[in-house]
């Protein structure tokens, strides 16, 4: 509200300050004075709402779910995380689910209309967040199935040309800018959902679909292993994405730009 | 229903007999683009293109002719009708799955008469009712701006219509009841920019084609154009847009509705929904003069006649109450305690045509939904709404809705926790 009144003042000196002014221009400065002084009138009234010009005030219909520093919701598991995650990529799932690459009804409605350009603002908003991760409760999972879990995620498993998890998202699993997300500390629901998403196409992005080809490699119990092991693993001191470059990805990835 | 099928069926008969003797009659065939009167030069011309350009936006083509994320006017988004699913066809002039054989008289078959190039009867969801008002002139530029898009491959989804609907000889019928040929008739009584307006309005625009209540054919009521109704399917409730006494939009000054057009919103309300989607592609492109003469148009449709209050069969003083507490905790820090909104931020409630139209639809799907008003050359980074299906119950919801539905200047009738049970689950496309 603040720097709306005082963008309105800015007019209406601008227009005061360019002699000689014409007759219908003063005439606009004038309505603008009066609009100016109105708004001002306006945020003396206890009843109209203050309302900050920040990127936070404009982004609650995302605060709902994902919290206002996009911390998700840990308990549930259902609402992701986002805060933190690369901006690339957190503007990449914007427009996957604009263009129905990502299905889910909610997500698509509310960033049906959205610029480029202001998706890629309400990205680096979250992906500069710093909130702390909160653990979420994990299947009880035998030895056995975590171990194989720790495998998939460090080394992958050559046999079913499964690349691990580390020689994409980084070798602290923290992901790497701009676009490769960390998987540490994400919820086991979250994980093995999304996953499962890419098997039953309601999850894709752009072709080549790298991600698409590894979920579809991966068996049920590989799911539940890598997604038990990730969302239990012990978090690394260093939360933050490495740096852009610092991995050679095994396979072609289109939101990568790889589409060879 | 059994007797409704009967009845459907004797007029499925009646009509492929109508039809069959009419297609014989009149014959139209195709036309071939060679053995067209528009010459292959009259359509490389650049000013005919971009005059097509510009009046294919208006008319919001890409809307239905673009699936999500595909190609624009590529074809392939469905329109979901109570009668079966509609996919809109290629409008790129590809050869084999596009217009690129259509000659300029088969586009404009489709467009004024509302039939196919060999002569088939083209369903109503491709909105001819309206565009059969738009000119020669500018269905010439329309076609021309189509003809110069780069062919796109896109096949057509097969229609989704179950019998009788699928049997296109039934559209004769339907068409005797609801469609009347005819390009746009200037009124020589009114402004050049109110017929302008009108113009857009009834025909490009295709404005009534949601603006208005249908019956169980899918017809329009046509003895009262744009008076409001809710749009089949999608569940929204698009509102009466008189501007006159106990109009939808009653009180909306011309710069109002400008401005509602051009940027998503104005000082009486915000474009949400399909509104929002209009709003997006087609209208905020628009040129002044022409957002001017929809203004002046729609300000010059008649007062409406006053609803007497009803009767309501459940206790609403409970859920009035209720809501109050909802609103101060939910809502009042963005709308206002007297629902008057923040000026250029957040809509006013009081008085808003979207919360006191006649169902309770939009205000009970935008409080479940939230979401953010388009972003416009004029709004460009807009404050948005949480929403709160997640957080609210059905009672919640109805009880807050209720309440602004009924508080300052409102009078609407109040809504139940079983119509947002119903709307919680409405496919958002």
């Amino acid at each position: 509200m603040a720097a709306y009144n005082r963008r309105m003042d800015t007019d209406a000196k601008l227009s005061q300050a360019r002699p000689p002014v014409p007759r219908g221009f003063s005439r606009i400065a004038a309505v603008v004075l009066l609009f100016a002084a109105h708004a001002v009138h306006a945020a003396d009234d206890p009843a109209t709402p203050q309302v900050p010009d920040t990127i936070q005030q404009r982004v609650a219909s995302c605060a709902a779910c994902h919290g206002v520093h996009g911390e998700g919701s840990p308990k549930s598991g259902f609402f992701p995380r986002l805060a933190g995650k690369p901006a690339g990529y957190l503007a990449r799932q914007l427009k996957d689910f604009q263009e129905g690459l990502r299905k889910y009804g909610p997500m698509e409605y509310t960033v049906r209309h959205l610029s480029p350009e202001y998706m890629q603002e309400i990205a680096e908003y979250f992906a500069q967040q710093q909130v702390p991760y909160s653990r979420s409760p994990v299947p009880r999972v035998s030895a056995a199935t975590l171990q194989r879990g720790e495998t998939l995620a460090l080394k992958g498993d050559p046999a079913r040309e499964l690349p691990a998890c580390a020689s994409c998202h980084g070798a602290q699993l923290t992901g790497v800018q701009p676009h490769i997300p960390g998987l540490v500390g994400l919820p086991y629901d979250y994980l093995s959902s999304q996953l499962g998403s890419w098997r039953t196409k309601t999850r894709a992005t752009v072709a080549p679909d790298c991600m698409a080809v590894v979920a579809n490699r991966l068996s049920d119990s590989d799911i539940s292993a890598v997604s038990a092991w990730l969302a239990s693993h012990e978090l690394p001191a260093d939360l933050h994405a490495q740096p852009a470059g610092s991995v050679t990805p095994p396979l072609h990835c289109g939101v990568l730009g790889d589409g060879a | 229903m059994k007797r409704l099928r009967r009845w459907l069926l004797l007029v499925v008969v009646v009509a492929v007999l109508l039809g069959g003797w009419m297609l014989l009659r009149s014959g139209s065939a195709p036309v071939s683009r060679e053995a067209s009167r528009i010459d292959a030069a009259t359509l490389k011309d650049p000013a005919l293109i971009a005059k097509g350009e510009y009046l294919t936006t208006v008319g919001d083509c890409a809307a239905c002719h673009t699936a999500q994320g595909g190609a624009r006017y590529a074809g392939g988004r469905v329109t979901a009708t109570p009668f079966g699913d509609i996919p809109a066809p290629n409008l790129t002039p590809d050869r084999e799955t596009g217009l690129g054989d259509w000659s300029f008289e088969d586009f404009w078959q489709a467009l004024h008469s509302g039939k196919g190039r060999h002569g088939e009867l083209l369903y109503p969801a491709f909105t001819y009712t309206s565009y059969t008002k738009v000119s020669h002139d500018d269905a010439l530029a329309i076609y021309a701006y189509l003809q110069s898009l780069a062919p796109v491959q896109q096949t057509t989804g097969p229609l989704g219509l179950e019998f009788p609907y699928n049997v296109r000889a039934s559209l004769n019928a339907w068409r005797a009841l609801y469609f009347k040929e005819g390009v746009y008739q200037a009124d020589t009584s009114k402004s050049e920019s109110w017929n302008r307006g009108a113009y857009l309005v009834q025909g490009l625009g295709h404005c009534n084609e949601c603006h208005i209540t249908r019956d169980a054919l899918g017809g329009m009521r046509s003895d009262q154009p744009l008076s409001g109704g809710q749009i089949p399917v999608q569940n929204w409730y698009a509102p009466d847009l008189s501007t006159q006494a106990n109009g939808g939009l009653e009180g909306w000054s011309e710069q109002d509705i400008v401005d509602l057009l051009k940027t998503g919103h104005s000082g009486k309300g915000t474009a949400f929904g399909p509104m929002a989607e209009v709003v997006a592609r087609s209208t905020q492109h628009m040129q002044e003069n022409d957002l001017r003469a929809i203004a002046t148009y729609l300000q010059s449709l008649p007062a409406r006649s006053a609803t007497p209050p009803q009767e309501l069969p459940f206790d609403t003083k409970t859920l009035v109450s209720q809501g109050t507490k909802v609103y101060a905790q939910q809502c009042a820090s963005c709308h206002g305690k007297n629902g008057q909104g923040v000026a250029g931020v957040y809509p006013p409630l009081d008085g808003n045509s979207s919360v006191n139209e006649p169902t309770g639809i939009n205000a009970i799907r935008v409080v479940l939904l939230g979401g953010f008003p388009p972003v416009t050359a004029g709004n460009p980074r807009p404050y948005s709404m949480p929403p709160f299906a997640q957080s609210l119950s059905d009672n919640d919801v109805a009880s807050v809705v209720s309440y602004i539905r009924q508080a300052w200047s409102n009078k609407a009738p109040p809504v139940r926790a079983d119509d947002v049970g119903k709307y919680r689950h409405t496919p958002i496309d």
